[in-house]
């Protein structure tokens, strides 16, 4: 096959994998705008006959999604800032603190990456329960505040600071919070811009436990409120979409924003984010 | 010691959340299901008895619980492949030096993968609709009769297949690109001059350099396909004729509809079993085929 045939064959190839993979949230960007039940027609429309802000307006002002959307962002934001406190000082410890016991902590932690979180997710809601945490914010950000995951990140990343630096300034009197703050989290700075993104793409899109923990209509975060929604307004296409939307966008965004970090962690960790 | 001390200090906090909120809960859960707690123990623990391994021989002799492992495992033995070939096939062509705008379209393919699954599992199930959907407006204008997606038992599943594809097919995609991108360019020059067709070099240099990066991404994708829940809680409710029950379904209706969560904790641990199991043995037979 000559070069300039094969060079059109893959980018074709491409333009079109890459419009059947956009075009689900396309389409629920154009559905977003059409009025009530344009889009229950055949054939269906690509795009509104009259676009329309009705449907956000319904989502917001009678649905309560500003409310659950507030409820996400507060819940992610907590996980990630808190999450990321411990995660970070376990990572730079288990990589350069001396401690008893350190590597085969490690291992056990390690070790716990193949039990799945379902598995606890029974025993954590009577937990829960037991200190008064099911429905509240807490519920959902009190189990996420430390990772196997993001502990083993940590680690991988700080086994590359010199042990030199770190003892110059062990010469210098520095304690060991002050050289951490001071000298390690800048030298870390990278992964946790990767952790932070992981983490929080994460804890906004979680579902399964935020549903079980959270029942009470007004600390639901948007993905639970967008399945509860779904599930009664079966025939609101429109409506749906616009909730689809505003559930999807903050993450998009975010991680349009900030992805070379994210596809980087990604590469550099090639484990379950 | 005081550096032991301070050491310590920056363990403790991480460590106590996980056992606490982890550890702790993994060593609850198989008490649990070694109990009757349902909603009277809810209400007061006194109602609370130990039933040894009922729980395990009621669950095993429900023809539901068997309905929902046969439909995840279908979820697993066929949405893995297909996911794991679309990743392959994705990567290959970003990786190809004929490729244009490698970026951005890695960025498009990616997409779907950091969208809420809530979110998309709506979007897919009015794409999936028997009769506005544009799926089937697609078949039809290919002359294929509409298909009922989500309302007939034999099409169910494949729908939620094609959905889990779609949005989980990019994040694979990145960690073979990564593989791709390791090997030795020298490698392929050799074979060309060697005169090995485009095949050949796929088959016999390509393949062999992924199969690490191909092993663990597989492993990673059937754990975490065994855990099948958001999408058919979201599109079809385990619906119809409870043709996409999976066993997490099922453990979810079990243990936060019906407050037995003493079967719930015995469901949730058979199904850990069963992951482990199949990763392990897909561990020991890749480990077996490379010695030969």
């Amino acid at each position: 096959m000559n070069p300039r045939a094969a060079k059109a064959i893959i980018n074709g190839v491409l333009i079109g994998v890459a419009a059947v993979v956009l075009f689900p949230l396309l389409w629920m960007v154009s559905v977003s705008f059409m009025q009530p039940g344009e889009a229950s027609a055949f054939p269906p429309p690509l795009l509104p006959a009259h676009a329309t802000l009705a449907n956000y307006h319904e989502l917001f002002a009678r649905a309560g999604m500003g409310r659950y959307l507030f409820n996400s962002l507060l819940i992610a934001s907590a996980i990630t800032l808190l999450s990321l406190a411990f995660n970070l000082s376990a990572g730079y410890a288990f990589a350069k603190l001396q401690f008893s016991g350190r590597e085969r902590i490690f291992q056990v932690l390690l070790g716990a990456l193949v039990v799945p979180a379902q598995v606890t997710m029974i025993p954590l809601f009577l937990l829960m329960k037991w200190l008064h945490l099911v429905n509240s914010y807490g519920g959902v950000i009190v189990p996420a505040l430390a990772s196997v995951f993001g502990i083993f990140l940590v680690r991988q990343y700080a086994r590359s600071i010199p042990d030199e630096l770190l003892e110059a300034a062990r010469l210098d009197g520095a304690g060991e919070w002050r050289i951490f703050l001071r000298i390690v989290l800048p030298l870390l700075k990278p992964i946790v811009v990767t952790l932070a993104i992981f983490t929080f793409l994460g804890s906004w899109n979680d579902f399964m436990w935020p549903l079980i923990v959270l029942s009470d209509q007004g600390s639901l975060t948007a993905p639970v409120a967008l399945a509860a929604l779904s599930r009664e307004h079966v025939q609101d296409n429109e409506l749906m979409m616009a909730g689809s939307v505003v559930t999807i966008l903050p993450v998009l965004i975010l991680f349009l924003v900030l992805q070379r970090h994210y596809i980087q962690g990604l590469m550099l960790g090639g484990v379950k984010g | 010691m005081k550096r032991e001390r301070t050491a310590w200090t920056f363990v403790t906090p991480a460590l106590m959340v996980i056992g606490v909120f982890f550890a702790l809960p993994v060593l609850a859960a198989f008490a649990l299901s070694l109990t009757d707690f349902d909603l009277y123990a809810l209400a007061n623990l006194k109602n609370l008895r130990f039933v040894g391994f009922d729980n395990y021989r009621d669950v095993l002799a429900a023809p539901l619980f068997w309905k929902a492992l046969l439909n995840t495992l279908y979820f697993v033995a066929v949405g893995v492949p297909l996911s794991l070939a679309a990743s392959l096939g994705a990567a290959l062509l970003l990786n190809s030096p004929l490729a244009r705008f490698r970026g951005l379209f890695r960025t498009a393919l990616f997409a779907p993968v950091v969208t809420t699954v809530v979110a998309v599992a709506v979007i897919w199930r009015y794409l999936f609709h028997t009769r506005y959907g544009l799926i089937n407006y697609a078949l039809v204008h290919l002359g294929i009769a509409p298909i009922d997606w989500l309302g007939d038992p034999l099409w169910s599943m494949p729908a939620i297949i094609l959905f889990a594809v779609w949005k989980n097919f990019g994040y694979n995609m990145i960690i073979l690109l990564a593989g791709l991108q390791g090997i030795p360019p020298d490698l392929y020059e050799a074979a060309r001059i060697d005169g090995a067709s485009a095949w050949q070099r796929f088959r016999f240099i390509t393949l062999p350099s992924l199969r690490p990066v191909l092993l663990l991404v597989s492993v990673i994708t059937v754990a975490g396909y065994f855990q099948l829940f958001a999408e058919p809680y979201v599109m079809t409710r385990g619906d119809p004729l409870q043709s996409t029950v999976s066993v997490l379904y099922y453990m979810y209706e079990e243990g936060f509809k019906w407050w037995s969560l003493g079967r719930a904790s015995a469901i949730a641990f058979l199904l850990f079993a069963l992951t482990l199991a199949v990763t392990r043995v897909m561990l020991y037979l890749s480990r077996r085929g490379e010695r030969r």
